[in-house]
């Protein structure tokens, strides 16, 4: 039984300085696996799932979960384009999630090391997480969202700027989290990931939700000529 | 030049020899600066850790006083000082004036700005890089402080030591609150100025390479402690 699904948007607006970066949007979210939202550089998908998530400004319409707000924030989590890493080691960013909520330090620290071996860094156990590459840190991000298993993970172009065995790495963290039961908001640029991960697909442009259809549906035939232009490789505006 | 030279050779029999009223006063010079150093931390560290996290409204305003006070006369300090603790004043009653507490007081109220400036700095360049992970995580306000405080401590242990650097050479206030008496609040900075306006120049200047000799162990005994340039470590 969900806490936080079904999600409901209406006419959500946010905007920076005047100018509208996502909205209105209109959206019912209550689909299991994973949500992937693409669309052109400056659609507006980092600011929808920052206005999803409640750290950007909502200026105009609604936002309901099925709970109330503050539950429905400790039921989610984020994951940086750029993984954000805490100057401490692996073990203590993995740790972090679970000890700000009070568990522990010793069973914090067991926890750890479990998702440690989960996603391949049980050797660097207890190494500073700022000295690892790339896809190292974005693997312990994506364990850090996870350890403290919410029931939603924001992932902003998880893989932008990795290579192809990172890339493949993080997928597999991420589909063995959707077998796992949780639901995942994915965006991305690289159509190749859509179609191995998406189980939905919203098409975001200049701000609004332009399709929002299954996976195999989007790709069998998307509805507007935009997303079709997108799904051939056409460039958008 | 000869006065140097004088001085040196007098500084390292003074050392070699453990003179004991040397002794006495360097001990008692470490233990105010410590003790104005760790209550000024206790003070500047959350006020620059909260300066850093929390937006309102007259924020800047106290950033720049704060900032201001780095350059706040010792001198004007140990006077205000002298003032509240003398006996017609308001705290005259506790009769801490002339006794190490009050220089502890001085030096507190002179390392607090510069301390609390130095670790704002830090605190806030690390708050932008947090910033978004912490927001997202829903960490509440004193664990974000805390998290800084932690994450910052190498760059704050500069921030101390910057502190330490100013208490320990400082004269001009606690002179006045300590009055510089003999075997009760005599330290390494009052007795230089005492020998010098005797004109026992050499000894003055024995006591000042004690000094520096001093400040310059504690710092590297603090480096060497926290392993700052640990490779792999902040």
């Amino acid at each position: 039984m969900s806490a936080l699904f079904p999600l409901s948007v209406r006419g959500a607006t946010t905007r920076r300085r005047g100018k509208v970066l996502v909205g209105p949007v209109d959206l019912d979210l209550d689909t299991e696996g994973i949500t992937v939202v693409v669309g052109p550089n400056g659609a507006g998908k980092t600011s929808l799932m920052r206005l999803l998530h409640g750290t950007a400004r909502l200026h105009a319409g609604t936002i309901n979960w099925a709970c109330d707000v503050k539950t429905a924030r400790n039921a989610q989590a984020f994951v940086f384009q750029r993984p954000v890493m805490l100057r401490r080691s692996v073990w203590e960013n993995l740790a972090y999630p679970l000890v700000i909520r009070g568990v522990p330090r010793r069973e914090a620290k067991a926890r750890a090391l479990d998702w440690a071996k989960r996603v391949g860094l049980a050797g660097m156990f207890d190494r500073p997480a700022p000295v690892l590459s790339g896809g190292e840190q974005q693997k312990l991000a994506i364990a850090r969202a996870l350890i403290s298993e919410p029931e939603l993970i924001f992932l902003d172009e998880p893989c932008a700027s990795l290579e192809g065995r990172a890339t493949r790495e993080i997928e597999e963290i991420l589909m063995a989290a959707r077998d796992a039961g949780t639901r995942l908001l994915l965006s991305t640029h690289d159509m190749g990931q859509v179609r191995r991960l998406a189980d939905r697909v919203l098409f975001l442009l200049a701000g609004r939700v332009h399709e929002d259809a299954s996976a195999s549906e989007f790709f069998a035939g998307p509805n507007t000529r935009e997303a079709k232009a997108f799904v051939k490789g056409d460039i958008v505006e | 030049m000869v006065d140097l030279w004088e001085g040196l050779t007098q500084a390292f029999w003074l050392i070699v020899s453990l003179d004991a009223e040397l002794a006495e006063i360097a001990l008692r010079s470490l233990r105010i600066t410590f003790t104005a150093l760790a209550l000024a931390c206790l003070i500047a560290l959350p006020l620059a850790a909260l300066l850093a996290v929390r937006r309102f409204r007259l924020r800047r305003t106290v950033i720049a006083i704060m900032n201001a006070l780095m350059g706040l006369p010792p001198v004007v300090v140990g006077l205000v000082v002298y003032v509240l603790l003398s006996r017609s004043g308001p705290f005259g009653a506790l009769g801490l004036l002339f006794t190490p507490t009050a220089m502890i007081i001085a030096q507190m109220i002179v390392i607090v700005p510069l301390v609390a400036s130095i670790a704002q700095q830090s605190l806030r360049e690390l708050w932008h890089e947090y910033h978004d992970l912490l927001i997202s995580m829903n960490v509440s306000q004193g664990q974000k402080m805390r998290t800084l405080l932690w994450d910052a401590r190498r760059a704050l242990l500069t921030a101390a030591l910057a502190g330490f650097g100013r208490g320990i050479g400082e004269v001009g206030a606690i002179m006045i609150v300590g009055g510089n008496i003999d075997n009760v609040t005599r330290v390494l900075t009052t007795a230089i100025a005492l020998e010098t306006g005797k004109g026992e120049f050499a000894l003055a200047l024995a006591l000042g390479f004690v000094l520096i000799a001093l400040a310059i162990s504690v710092n590297l005994a603090i480096h060497w402690i926290s392993q700052t340039e640990r490779e792999g470590r902040w």
